[in-house]
């Protein structure tokens, strides 16, 4: 075989990704009433980017066999921390900024040491840590409000020279700054390769830990720049438990459409991000064939199980019936 | 041989697992410009030998001493450090990653903080080379190659860390011929090249070719060492068996029943490549052994009859009559009446935190219930029926059963099949780490249970069990049934030679299928 098509072998899940999203986008689109203006392309990308950093954050955990069911109750303890503190001059909203996105790091990092360290399964240990953070969220904004610093979120929400939608742009420096860094580091390797299998990367003499701790605490940043996007999104901070555990399963459904697969091991944040932009999409479908909006978890839930069934076609092929459980 | 020419050497290594002695003082000398072949049975301790020696496990008393210094070994990438390379027999390759991100995996080429994917690609394709492999694509992802070839990345990988000293266990068990006479070219050049090798490996024609030194272990001990060529193929086996032959298995029936109308019998059955051709028929009354090296399609055979395995060639006949058994509850119908005793129980034989009386009813509820409500008064009773018959130590039947010692787990797992009254039964390797009187009580039981008219098929990697519990013995190698043997052709030389593949006369046959 070529290079090429083992470069298309491993891309296979993204690419998969990348096709329903234009798929679902283009329907939407010749669907539209307004067709694609610059204002229709900024409200998609801004949806899309909120759920597109939710689910990198939880692409990186997932890569290591784990999950990251606190995913959601991060993205709204930082947004009501930065409804506090992104606010004032700009020396202090950056500061507020810089504090965001630390507490969010602190989070995974959490998640990460309990999971490495305690030995607790990670679905157990981030029930457990994402109540904590729901609550103290809830301890510092019980009732909606806040502020925000409003420059910065109309710029983080807005158009670059009146066409490109800021978000993705951002989007495109997350993936630059921080994904791709760590899937060509030894750590991300070792990520991946704690996710495929544990014992053979012990074996090999990988940094198996720091690996599961850079995806926590990674993970836990990115669902920080989600809250602090979920901020300029809405100018406030809500306590929402709606929101959390929406955000947390959504996530895992864009992270599968995405192509990563939830044993571990395979899978990329940038199929997770088209996975994203793919759900929003097919739930935007509905608005403008004029269904009733009650229809839509009905039908995104369906179009999720049909994105999943292809993947578990391989299942059929199996000769040895153990390997169904193995 | 001690003196400044060891490279590496161990002294007073010793080991256990709990109770089980698995290494005693072993030594070994290890010198640079050689290949040292390791011999000895199943469990002789080899394998721990050589995970002591790769940092996976540490002894509990002994030294190890690297080029005159003392060394210990915190974990495998402390051993890797020391030059120390090892090829397991379970692969150690990540699945989901291409081949040359596993060759590189220990130490990969970093630019600014970030691997160097072209760097790595030029490292792969050199490795992939010295191991005689260029024709293995560095993009592959390894869990896309055939178990012959990741094999063959797995010394690719090896060799890329540069190791002073290379162990390879059993690294040659899936290759085909052709693999190993390019794997055996590279060995010898590593050799040439100053590098000391460790061959583990249950094939005594392989070791014959490569090997200068060997050393034989028996019982966590190295009993023997010797340079190659110098003992003759009969006198090493038996300085493998070299035990006290303890008697403690009931008497066999005089006339055995062979002659009957086989209950359970398979032609020219294959599987994927792991069974090749394999016909044989267990009749009412009979215990039949199957022999052979761990791993040469054994349990596969065992899978294949209880109807896991799909995509089987060749029929599985019951009672004569072709049967298609597509899971174990079709193999475990009254009407075929199939039990099998996996081999290992904390995974395929109990649900360790449920109780004894959960875990000895799962197999039977069908017959414990009616109208699917199961019956607690029969269940009490037949529970109790099986606690009384195999005599299982318990504080009761709620308690958990993973709260009991290994021979009483071991005896639930077979209570929770003989409820069924099955008959044909298949067992895969039974005994295995249980103590010597609950070994003894299910020896007797399987004579009793063939006298009560069940078909036994029995595999076992202890010899001594297949002499003193089997009426026929079957030698499984690479596949397919090497050698049928009966009543007293039942020794431990004959089963050692036949399942190593070597005939009598000290004559090394070639890889497969060579003898008459």
């Amino acid at each position: 075989m070529r290079d090429w098509r083992y470069w298309l072998a491993e891309q296979r899940g993204t690419l998969i990704a990348l096709a329903i999203f234009a798929l679902m986008f283009t329907i939407y689109i010749s669907n539209h009433p307004a067709g694609l203006t610059t204002n229709v392309a900024q409200t998609a990308a801004n949806k899309g980017t909120l759920l597109a950093l939710v689910a990198m954050a939880q692409t990186l955990v997932v890569i290591t066999a784990g999950i990251d069911l606190s995913v959601g109750a991060i993205l709204v303890l930082t947004n009501c921390i930065a409804s506090m503190v992104v606010t004032g001059n700009a020396f202090e909203t950056t500061l507020g900024v810089v504090f965001v996105l630390f507490v969010g790091a602190l989070c995974g990092a959490l998640n990460g040491l309990i999971v490495i360290y305690g030995r607790l399964q990670p679905i157990v240990a981030t029930i457990g840590t994402g109540a904590i953070f729901f609550g103290i969220a809830l301890i510092l904004r019980p009732l909606p409000g806040g502020t925000v610093n409003e420059t910065l979120a109309d710029a983080m929400t807005g158009k670059v020279f009146g066409i490109v939608p800021a978000s993705l742009l951002m989007l495109l420096a997350i993936v630059l700054v921080v994904w791709l860094p760590f899937c060509s580091s030894v750590i991300g390797r070792a990520a991946y390769a704690a996710g495929s299998s544990e014992t053979a990367a012990y074996m090999s003499g990988m940094p198996i830990r720091r690996g599961k701790f850079a995806a926590y605490t990674l993970g836990g940043l990115l669902a920080s720049i989600g809250g602090l996007f979920l901020t300029f999104f809405t100018y406030s901070g809500q306590a929402s438990s709606a929101t959390a555990s929406t955000y947390t399963l959504l996530s895992i459904a864009a992270v599968v459409l995405g192509g990563v697969s939830l044993f571990g091991g395979r899978g990329s944040a940038i199929g997770a991000i088209f996975g994203a932009f793919a759900f929003r999409a097919i739930g935007d479908l509905m608005f403008v064939f004029d269904f009733d909006a009650l229809w839509q978890p009905l039908f995104q839930g369906v179009i999720l199980l049909l994105a999943v069934s292809i993947g578990a076609l391989g299942l059929w092929r199996v000769r040895n019936r153990l390997e169904w459980f193995g | 041989m001690i003196g400044a020419e060891a490279l590496f050497r161990m002294e007073g290594i010793s080991k256990r697992y709990g109770g089980v002695r698995a290494l005693e003082k072993a030594e070994l000398v290890v010198e640079p410009g050689r290949i040292h072949a390791i011999l000895g049975e199943n469990g002789a301790g080899k394998s721990t030998l050589i995970k002591i020696m790769a940092g996976v496990v540490t002894p509990d008393e002994g030294r190890m001493v690297l080029k005159g210094d003392d060394v210990v070994f915190a974990g495998p990438a402390a051993a890797q450090k020391a030059g120390i390379a090892c090829i397991f027999q379970e692969l150690s390759l990540i699945p989901d990653l291409s081949v040359a991100d596993n060759i590189v995996i220990a130490d990969p080429p970093q630019r600014f903080g970030m691997i160097d994917r072209k760097a790595q690609r030029r490292l792969a394709e050199a490795a992939l080379d010295r191991a005689g492999a260029a024709d293995i694509h560095p993009a592959a992802l390894v869990k896309d190659l055939p178990l012959s070839r990741r094999q063959v990345v797995e010394i690719a990988k090896a060799l890329a860390r540069q190791p002073q000293i290379l162990i390879l266990d059993e690294a040659t068990s899936a290759l085909t011929a052709a693999d190993v006479a390019k794997v055996f070219q590279v060995l010898k050049r590593l050799r040439q090249d100053g590098m000391a090798l460790l061959y583990i490996s249950h094939r005594m024609n392989e070791i014959a070719e490569l090997a200068d030194t060997c050393t034989v272990f028996r019982n966590g001990r190295n009993v023997a060492s010797y340079a190659n060529g110098s003992k003759s193929d009969n006198e090493v086996v038996e300085m493998m068996i070299g035990r006290e032959y303890r008697n403690v298995f009931p008497p066999k029936p005089q006339a055995t029943a062979s002659d009957l109308a086989p209950v359970l019998a398979c032609r020219d059955l294959s599987w994927a490549g792991r069974l090749k051709d394999i016909s044989l028929s267990v009749s009412a009354g009979e215990v039949v052994g199957l022999g052979g090296l761990d791993g040469q399609g054994q349990r596969e055979l065992l899978l294949a009859f209880f109807g896991v395995l799909s995509g089987l060639s060749g029929d599985i006949l019951i009672d004569g009559k072709p049967v298609t058994l597509n899971s174990p509850a079709a193999a475990k119908r009254r009407d075929i009446g199939m039990a099998l005793i996996p081999e290992d129980r904390k995974t395929e034989g109990l649900m360790l935190p449920m109780s004894v009386r959960d875990n000895l009813s799962f197999a039977s509820l069908d017959l414990l219930s009616k109208a699917s409500v199961i019956d607690s008064a029969a269940e009490q009773r037949r529970n109790e029926d099986m606690l009384d018959l195999l005599a299982i130590k318990t504080a009761g039947l709620d308690i958990p059963v993973g709260a009991l010692s290994g021979g009483n787990q071991q005896k639930v797992v077979i209570a929770k099949w003989l409820m069924r009254r099955p008959r044909i039964i298949l067992l895969n390797d039974p005994t295995r780490g249980i103590d010597v009187g609950t070994k003894q009580e299910i020896y007797a039981l399987l004579r009793r249970l063939a006298a009560d008219g069940a078909a036994v098929l029995f595999y076992s990697t202890d010899y001594d069990e297949l002499i003193g519990c089997c009426d026929r013995v079957l030698v499984l190698y690479d596949g397919a049934v090497k050698r049928e043997l009966k009543g007293d052709e039942i020794s431990e030389h004959a089963l050692i030679s036949s399942a190593l593949n070597i005939t009598g006369n000290g004559h090394h046959p070639l890889r497969e299928g060579a003898e008459a």
